[in-house]
């Protein structure tokens, strides 16, 4: 349903400015959204200011410095630091992508971080994906055959290998879903572009046997079709894929069956 | 399908609060025209009214016709239909551009901006030039 504002427990308040350390020349100020589900109270945007000059280049440095050294409380995903597994997904700078690939001086200053938005929020930078997560399951993203398994591997030809190109790369990290309008509306029916990406990326597979079901599957006025081709999907990932384009690829295919 | 889970659960002691969305992000061109594109759109539906007033109008009789030339005429009603010939136009060539993307073309970082750049200053090219050649066909504004 479409809601432009944010229910009452949502609505963010001003926060605590946290000090800057003292002997710091090359400061950088960061406005963080805090949410503490323990607190009872609404969320918050704290200020922190970074000593540039002792911390890495990434925002994800600035988040790691920050907790160091400032506030050990501030809560976020991180593993790999360097976009390959998708866990640093936030909001920075007004578009969703990776801290650990986002560098600070490429984010206008004050950099300010939020959630990936309109996610039920577990605590500060940390959003509760669990629907993302069943959206991507419902897709049934494994090979599905029903000729009897092969001696040794399934083959494919490298131009049919190459049709996965663009989405086989995808890390599930939710930037483009999370950034999509109609995803915001409609996450309880739409898939998202995550999710159809992924549904794209085994309907073109030469080796899968169930591409009919699949589209069947599809073939909804919400779970595909609530893409208007916002653009907002290909713009946010940070593995620069094009998600808008593999939805546009099921669509085509949708009508392709029927001639 | 799961639900989308609002809290209560897994040790949650009050209901999540959802991440700020429209308010925090950046607004982007293929964002934006394609909130336009919806408004443009819903706008058609009140210039379809004028359009079936002015036709049941002339069918109606010439006090009826003359009472839809002094409207139109005025000039909150060629505010109107200026914006009405905008709109129509705007959805028109956003309507063009969404066939193109129907085809998986276009979809390229440059190609996309390109387009959505396109319909924007072609819809507003299109209606100023509509004017200008309907002022010059009429003879100025009455």
């Amino acid at each position: 349903m479409v809601e432009f504002t944010l229910p009452k427990n949502s609505k963010i308040t001003e926060g605590r400015k946290w000090p800057r350390t003292s002997h710091a020349t090359h400061v950088g100020e960061f406005r963080i959204y805090r949410w503490n589900p323990d607190d009872g109270q609404n969320p918050s945007i704290d200020t922190y200011f970074v000593d540039r000059d002792d911390c890495g280049p990434m925002v994800l440095d600035a988040l790691i410095w920050i907790k160091n050294n400032v506030d050990p409380t501030l809560t976020f995903r991180r593993s790999c630091r360097e976009g390959v597994c998708g866990s640093c997904a936030m909001n920075i700078d007004g578009t969703n992508t990776l801290a650990c690939t986002k560098a600070i001086d490429d984010a206008r200053a004050p950099v300010k971080i939020y959630p990936l938005p309109h996610q039920p929020v577990v605590k500060d930078l940390v959003p509760d994906l669990k629907n993302f997560y069943a959206q991507y399951a419902s897709i049934e993203p494994w090979l599905q055959t029903t000729t009897p398994a092969p001696q040794k591997e399934w083959r494919q030809s490298h131009q049919d290998r190459a049709k996965l190109d663009g989405m086989y790369e995808c890390i599930l990290c939710a930037c483009c879903s999370t950034s999509c309008p109609s995803y915001w509306w409609n996450s309880d029916r739409y898939l998202g572009p995550a999710a159809l990406l992924q549904a794209n990326r085994w309907v073109q597979d030469s080796r899968d046997e169930a591409t009919g079901d699949r589209l069947d599957n599809l073939e909804d006025p919400f779970r595909l079709y609530r893409c208007h081709t916002i653009m907002n999907c290909s713009k946010a990932c940070p593995k620069g894929l094009n998600p808008a384009k593999e939805i546009a690829q099921l669509k085509k295919a949708l009508v392709d069956r029927q001639l | 399908m799961a639900e989308l889970d609002t809290g209560m659960t897994t040790g949650a002691t009050r209901p999540r609060p959802i991440s700020p969305h429209l308010q925090i992000y950046r607004p982007m061109l293929t964002m934006v025209m394609s909130i336009v594109h919806r408004i443009t759109g819903a706008a058609l539906y009140f210039g379809m009214l004028l359009l079936a007033w002015w036709l049941i109008a002339a069918a109606t009789g010439p006090n009826a016709y003359a009472n839809v030339e002094w409207f139109m005429g005025s000039l909150i009603g060629q505010l109107i239909l200026f914006g009405y010939t905008w709109a129509l136009l705007h959805h028109m060539l956003g309507g063009i551009r969404h066939l193109i993307w129907d085809t998986i073309h276009g979809f390229e970082p440059a190609e996309r901006e390109m387009l959505t750049l396109a319909t924007l200053i072609g819809s507003i090219a299109l209606t100023l030039i509509l004017w200008v050649v309907g002022y010059l066909v009429m003879g100025g504004p009455r």
